[in-house]
């Protein structure tokens, strides 16, 4: 449709167009994103053969200290006089090696490697009075996952130290020096100084966030909960039992308490973004309006909400609401109701408590950055629509809402997803309750995936259902994403800004 | 009435940006006048209303916190006021032998100091990489965050108190442990930070290194001492953190009751415990808990403000 024949349209007509253009793209968002991951897998497989190829022709080209560094890593930096890389990669070679092939074959990579494709096949049994254990299911899993780790590892190693033996042997035969140690050390601190302060985070989030990640996505395809506990027990690979029964169709496995808790968990988090979003916008504008006095202690008030940590005030709120609590009691004492409100025992009523309160935690929050944002429109906007003679209503959804939500657009974003995984709230408050007879899995009516997940984790020691809505919240929080961002048509450029 | 004095008393206005010259009735005029006021005073109605219901809590918790646990009741009572103010409560928490609470402040102020020193450092190490460096995998390493930061967080929960429980940093080495878990993978959330070294001009690192500078002599020198608003925001949430963390608490410190944090510990006599007794106590815990935390943050409000509103602004 041409511009010029949009403009003909009357305003419901135009919102119906942009309704129907949202959800005309989402397809459109879909295949830009697999579009993208199939670039991105073909670049992969791309780089790899580069790098088979280039493996060959350093070996056919090089001398024979490179050719022995195949071998023995690091000989070639140590026969050309860098000593320190040299050692550094021989040492790498070496732990590797005594972790792979250790005496004791309890504890090496290769026991453990070896294991992998079953998760032990010996039980812990009793004799007599003593126990003699057998496989660790546990174990086998995680030093398992541990050892390709540091394969990986190993392989990407292995590649530089060939890689830089190649770029050696051309810088002698161009008749450049090769760097020292002390050369080395110094670009850490200039040319390499993204090394220096990468590395402790990088280890970090390896060691506890990539590696235990990795070890959950393989739970998932397992049995591991109660009845399968290592040491007492083994566990095993089962495939995609788990992700079948949480999606079934039938009421009579978890898929029903699934799709119960997934609808439940996207209308909260709809309504604690834009609800939020809005109302902390109105108190944004009300406190910033010209006129209004001690806009420091207003604000300063609000912001109370989020200076007290969480547990104290969404505990004590949770008590005030209580059947017992100072709200029921009270309305009973003046004689406005007979019998307690069913905030938390009542499954409608204990989700809009936690919409409402939910509202008094995140005014404040918002009222912060709108209040930031508004100062940033110009103020020559407002005085032109003014003479113009728009009242206070227009100017809001001609100005102010447009430009809020332009700036704030990936806040929105990261607000909802924020919103999915947003535990606290829930638990502090309702703790998931009231339960029901028709979920399962412990599941409440107010349970969110995450809280579920927890309740899983620690009451029912179910791990492999809770890896599995681990999964589950990361599909339904990068679909999410993966259509916004693809619908959104200038995707922020980040050297705009600088 | 004073108001009505001010308003001129002319039926034409000068636009001058228009160029045109409007007639305006008095009377219209000094409508407007008042609807201006009704506006005024229904938005100070509002904001009233409004800071009485996010106040009341607060003063409520306080009142209960003061009522006496000896003569009147521990637990939840139909009255506000209490009949008989003491600090029975407050001395039961500091004093009395049965109570783990000063512990748990000491376990909580402990975690929260060290967090904030070492969780800043990697937080400004990473975003000031990413942010001012550019170097080959620095694209790759901002996508793998984002994928990983779509992960739930409680989902790796066994397998951290497993790792933890390997290195004997739970139960008793409970306080260690949980600074481990927070500091280790606290470099993934740079964002705000990244965003405000992003908005430093480049040219300032560009001269500093045309006179001779190593990067990290920029980074020390140069771009450190200009961001000092970021670097207090970064420790003022790193320091709040943890008095708020009951799951991981809970989890590493599991039945082990002197090495809870204040959250675990208040949160169990509520829910756990028979609440009924422990109810004033819990008050009395959580004003000892938020008056510190509060003091400070009011107090750094402002850094706390030039953090969220510029994350909020570059997403």
């Amino acid at each position: 449709m041409a511009d010029l024949e949009y403009f003909k349209l009357s305003k419901p007509q135009k919102m119906l167009r942009g309704i129907g253009s949202f959800f005309a793209r989402i397809p459109q968002g879909i295949v830009n994103g697999l579009k993208k991951l199939a670039q991105l897998v073909v670049s992969l497989f791309k780089g790899l053969g580069a790098n088979i190829a280039d493996l060959f022709t350093t070996f056919k080209n090089g001398d024979w200290k490179t050719r022995l560094s195949y071998l023995v890593m690091g000989f070639g930096s140590c026969a050309r006089g860098q000593w320190g890389r040299g050692i550094l990669f021989f040492l790498f070679q070496t732990v590797f090696n005594v972790y792979m092939f250790m005496p004791n074959a309890e504890f090496s990579g290769c026991y453990y490697l070896g294991k992998l494709s079953t998760l032990g096949t010996v039980e812990t049994y009793k004799q007599g009075r003593k126990t003699v254990y057998g496989d660790n299911s546990f174990f086998i899993l995680l030093y398992g996952v541990l050892t390709i780790f540091f394969i990986i590892a190993f392989i990407y190693t292995w590649r530089v130290n060939i890689k830089q033996n190649k770029i050696n042997e051309q810088l002698l035969k161009s008749g450049h020096k090769l760097k020292t140690a002390k050369d080395d050390l110094d670009s850490l601190r200039d040319e390499q100084f993204h090394k220096t302060m990468l590395a402790l985070p990088t280890l970090g989030v390896t060691v506890f966030t990539i590696l235990p990640i990795f070890f959950m996505i393989l739970v998932a395809f397992t049995n591991f909960d109660a009845t399968h506990q290592p040491p007492g027990k083994l566990f095993t690979w089962v495939g995609w039992d788990n992700f079948n029964q949480l999606l079934a169709m039938d009421s009579a496995s978890y898929g029903d308490t699934f799709r119960h808790v997934l609808l439940w968990t996207l209308i909260w988090a709809f309504f604690a973004t834009f609800l939020n979003y809005f109302l902390g916008m109105l108190v944004a504008i009300m406190i910033n309006k010209k006129g209004i006095k001690l806009k420091k202690m207003w604000r300063t008030i609000l912001v109370m909400t989020i200076a007290i940590p969480q547990f104290v005030s969404l505990l004590y709120v949770s008590k005030m609401f209580a059947a017992d609590g100072l709200v029921n009691t009270y309305l009973m004492k003046w004689g406005w109701i007979s019998s307690p409100l069913p905030f938390w025992t009542d499954p409608v009523w204990a989700r809009v408590t936690i919409i409402v309160i939910n509202v008094w935690i995140g005014i404040p929050y918002l009222m912060l950055i709108a209040t930031g944002i508004l100062m940033n429109i110009p103020a020559d906007l407002y005085e032109s629509a003014r003479i113009d003679g728009a009242n206070a209503f227009q100017m809001y959804r001609k100005i102010t809402l447009p430009y809020m939500l332009f700036v704030t657009g990936p806040y929105l974003l990261t607000s909802f997803t924020g919103n999915i995984n947003n535990f606290n709230v829930i638990f502090l408050l309702s703790g998931g309750k009231p339960l029901s007879l028709d979920l399962a899995g412990g599941a409440g009516h107010t349970d969110l995936l995450i809280t579920w997940l927890y309740k899983m984790t620690v009451n029912d020691t179910n791990y492999k259902l809770a890896a599995v809505i681990g999964i589950l919240v990361f599909v339904v929080t990068a679909v999410i994403n993966l259509i916004v961002y693809n619908m959104i048509p200038s995707v922020k450029n980040e050297e705009d800004f600088q | 009435m004073s108001e009505k004095n001010k308003i001129p008393e002319v039926d034409i206005v000068i636009d001058q940006e228009a160029g045109v010259i409007r007639e305006v009735k008095p009377d219209k005029l000094r409508s407007k006048k008042g609807h201006e006021r009704r506006v005024n005073t229904s938005i100070y109605v509002t904001l009233v209303l409004m800071s009485i219901i996010w106040l009341a809590p607060f003063v409520f918790l306080v009142f209960q916190s003061f009522r006496s646990y000896l003569t009147e009741s521990g637990g939840m009572v139909n009255y506000l006021l209490p009949k008989q103010w003491s600090l029975d409560n407050y001395t039961w928490l500091l004093t009395d032998p049965s109570s783990d609470f000063l512990r748990w402040y000491g376990n909580t102020l402990i975690i929260a100091l060290f967090c904030s020193v070492l969780q800043t450092f990697m937080v400004l190490s990473v975003s000031y990489a990413l942010s001012r460096l550019r170097f080959k995998g620095r694209k790759l390493i901002m996508n793998v965050v984002l994928v990983l930061g779509m992960f739930p967080g409680f989902l790796t929960m066994i397998i951290l108190y497993f790792l933890l429980r390997q290195l004997g940093l739970t139960q008793d080495g409970a306080v260690p442990g949980l600074i481990l878990i927070y500091v280790a993978s606290s470099g993934m959330g740079y964002y705000i930070s990244k965003g405000f070294f992003d908005t430093i001009p480049k040219s300032l690192d560009e001269s500093a290194r045309i006179d001779g500078a190593t990067r990290s002599q920029v980074f020390r020198l140069i771009i450190m001492p200009l961001a000092k608003p970021i670097v207090i925001y970064t420790i003022l949430m790193a320091f709040m953190a943890p008095w708020g963390d009951y799951v991981f608490a809970s989890y590493v410190a599991f039945g082990s009751k002197p090495n809870y944090n204040v959250a675990v510990g208040l949160y169990q006599w509520v829910n756990v415990n028979d609440y009924q007794g422990y109810f004033t106590r819990f008050c009395a815990g959580g004003v000892l808990v938020a008056v510190p935390v509060t003091v400070l943050f009011l107090a750094l409000q402002k850094y706390y403000v030039e953090g969220v509103t510029g994350g909020a602004v570059k997403g």
